[in-house]
């Protein structure tokens, strides 16, 4: 009897052992994988890097990724601004009102968006819209053979189809990024002002007195990382499509969601390293807020 | 229109293109291995052989769209591994490359998809780029009014005239061509052979075909390399099966060459259903027994 449940023991012990070393076995190659993709995008970025300082963009592959970064993406930031802004009305107004603190709702819609919502929408709504774009178009022309085709009449894929849309994106995401700021500014006061009857004077006084030039310049600043982390990521899961639409589809989705999570890690290091530079600068001021 | 037979050019005796012991590894997966070639001025040379055996990657790696592994790519005496990448775009001049699926860019008019290596390669756009477009689009046999549209409103044999156009618009000392009839008819097929030879009599280009289809290897080539995979030759065999003229591919010795000159399947089809066996249970009378089964219940 003692036997069988020595055998049972060492056989449940056994299994649990292959079980954890298979467990380990996965997440190590996750982790491998991880950090291989990571190297693989930084090396992408420096070389997209070098050919963006070494030869200029041509204005016809540059206007068309403009207009389709900048212009079509206009009206729907805009308009997730605007119900941002709202929604952050409606959610902070009742827990304010108990605290007796529903005047200060303009410093605090304004700061929030300014400084956070704003940017990281403008951001995932690019990421969403263009990013994936990016990735299934690059990774068509991969699959298609249109890439091999650039480098067979002597254009650098990388100079051609990278660059430009590394540009509209780093240089027009700050001007999204103040759309969605002003149009949440907008949502935020339509909602407190009019639906809630706050007092305009107060909305707009505390708006004014508590978010400041930093503020903004915090929103605006992260937003150009945001754009090339996009860019450069999006353009990475295009130019390593596999093959098929199956593969296409892979990477426009991969694009959007290893953006968005990068978009998000880089927030937390960029306000940590604004902080940083707020406080050395303006050690008394804090925030206005407290 | 384009129903002449054009007799094949001489070829000239230096080398336009050579690879010396040149491999392309893709991991432990062997693609190509060892192999070397010379391929003369002028001559049209027919790179034939079973899917998967590295035809394409052996065409690619000829113009560098493909590093190799080992070994080396000797353009006009040039080492290709030599070259910064701004020298081997400005090689890349001299080549032209028809691609299977013609490979136009989606985002292009016609006109804008041939006028594209003049504009790399520094062109001014103007009357005398707008005559060249035109000159060769009538060479291929497409008419002007093709130039507005889109890729996408062509059928295939247009798509690859138009590839042809494309890569023959800056005069290419080499032009290469990655299964140029697959996927047309007879008579577009035949159409697309004589536009080859056309070509190669009036720019005296050096063309390689990545072809499998025979008639067409007889018709423009001066001489065939057959190649065979690497995963199932014989130890110490190269994979260069056949390098020789078309009319001597029946005569070959090698069993392999006269079978897939004949389009004969062989011994393979066993060797197919053997592997996908040993890889595979059989599951159907497993099936049957669970439906019986089933049905009884």
């Amino acid at each position: 009897m003692g036997s069988i449940r020595k055998t049972a023991r060492d056989s449940l012990a056994g299994r649990l052992s292959i079980g954890f070393s298979k467990v380990a076995n996965a997440w190590g190659s996750v982790v491998i994988q991880g950090i291989n993709t990571l190297g693989d995008i930084s090396l992408f970025a420096w070389r997209m890097f070098l050919w963006m300082v070494s030869a200029k963009p041509r204005s016809g592959t540059l206007m068309p990724n403009f207009y389709a970064v900048g212009v079509l993406s206009l009206p729907v930031v805009a308009l997730t601004g605007t119900f941002i802004g709202m929604v952050l009305a409606l959610q902070s107004y009742h827990q304010f009102k108990t605290m007796g603190l529903e005047s200060k709702l303009g410093a605090v819609i304004t700061m929030s968006l300014v400084r956070e919502l704003g940017p990281v929408l403008a951001a995932t709504m690019l990421a969403g819209r263009v990013g994936s774009a990016m990735a299934a178009v690059i990774g068509t022309m991969r699959v298609t053979e249109q890439i091999d085709a650039l480098v067979a009449m002597g254009a650098n894929p990388i100079h051609y189809l990278v660059v430009p849309r590394f540009l509209a994106c780093v240089l027009l995401i700050p001007a999204l990024t103040i759309m969605a700021d002003f149009m949440g500014i907008v949502g935020g006061y339509f909602f407190s002002v009019i639906v809630f009857g706050i007092d305009h004077a107060q909305y707009l006084k505390n708006s004014r007195d508590f978010v400041g030039g930093f503020d903004f310049f915090t929103g605006i600043f992260k937003s150009v990382f945001f754009g090339a982390i996009i860019a450069i990521v999006s353009c990475y899961r295009g130019f390593h499509c596999q093959a098929g639409a199956e593969g296409v589809g892979r990477a426009a989705t991969s694009a959007f969601v290893e953006s968005f999570v990068m978009i998000l890690a880089m927030d937390i290091v960029l306000n940590m390293f604004l902080d940083g530079v707020h406080s050395t600068f303006w050690p008394t001021s804090g925030s206005k807020l407290l | 229109m384009i129903t002449t037979v054009i007799s094949k050019s001489p070829p000239s005796e230096s080398a336009i293109i050579e690879t010396q012991g040149l491999s392309i590894r893709f991991g432990r997966q062997i693609v190509l291995h060892q192999i070397t070639l010379s391929i003369p001025r002028g001559q049209t040379v027919a790179i034939i052989g079973e899917s998967g055996c590295g035809k394409t990657m052996l065409l690619k790696s000829l113009v560098g769209l493909l590093p190799a592994t080992e070994g080396s790519v000797r353009f006009d005496g040039c080492d290709l591994k030599s070259l910064s990448e701004q020298e081997l775009t400005k090689l890349r001049r001299r080549f032209g490359f028809v691609f299977q699926n013609a490979a136009l860019f989606d985002s292009m008019s016609i006109q804008q998809n041939i006028a594209f290596p003049l504009d790399q390669h520094g062109v001014p756009s103007g009357a005398t780029a707008q005559s060249l477009i035109e000159q060769r689009l009538m060479e291929v046999g497409l008419p002007t009014n093709v130039l507005t549209k889109r890729p996408s409103q062509l059928s295939g044999g247009m798509r690859k005239r138009v590839g042809l156009a494309r890569a023959l618009i800056l005069q290419p000392e080499l032009l290469l061509y990655d299964e140029p009839t697959t996927g047309l008819d007879p008579i577009m097929s035949d159409v697309i052979n004589e536009l080859i030879l056309r070509s190669q009599r009036r720019y005296s280009v050096t063309s390689i075909v990545v072809t499998h289809d025979m008639h067409s290897a007889r018709k423009i080539a001066d001489r065939v390399i057959m190649l065979y995979p690497y995963s199932r030759l014989l130890p110490g065999e190269s994979q260069v099966l056949f390098d020789g003229a078309p009319e001597q591919l029946e005569e070959s010795k090698d069993r392999r060459v006269r079978q897939f000159v004949r389009g004969e399947a062989g011994e393979r089809l066993m060797e197919l259903l053997s592997s996908s066996n040993m890889s595979h249970v059989d599951e159907t009378p497993r099936l049957h027994e669970t439906i019986a089964r089933r049905e009884a219940e």
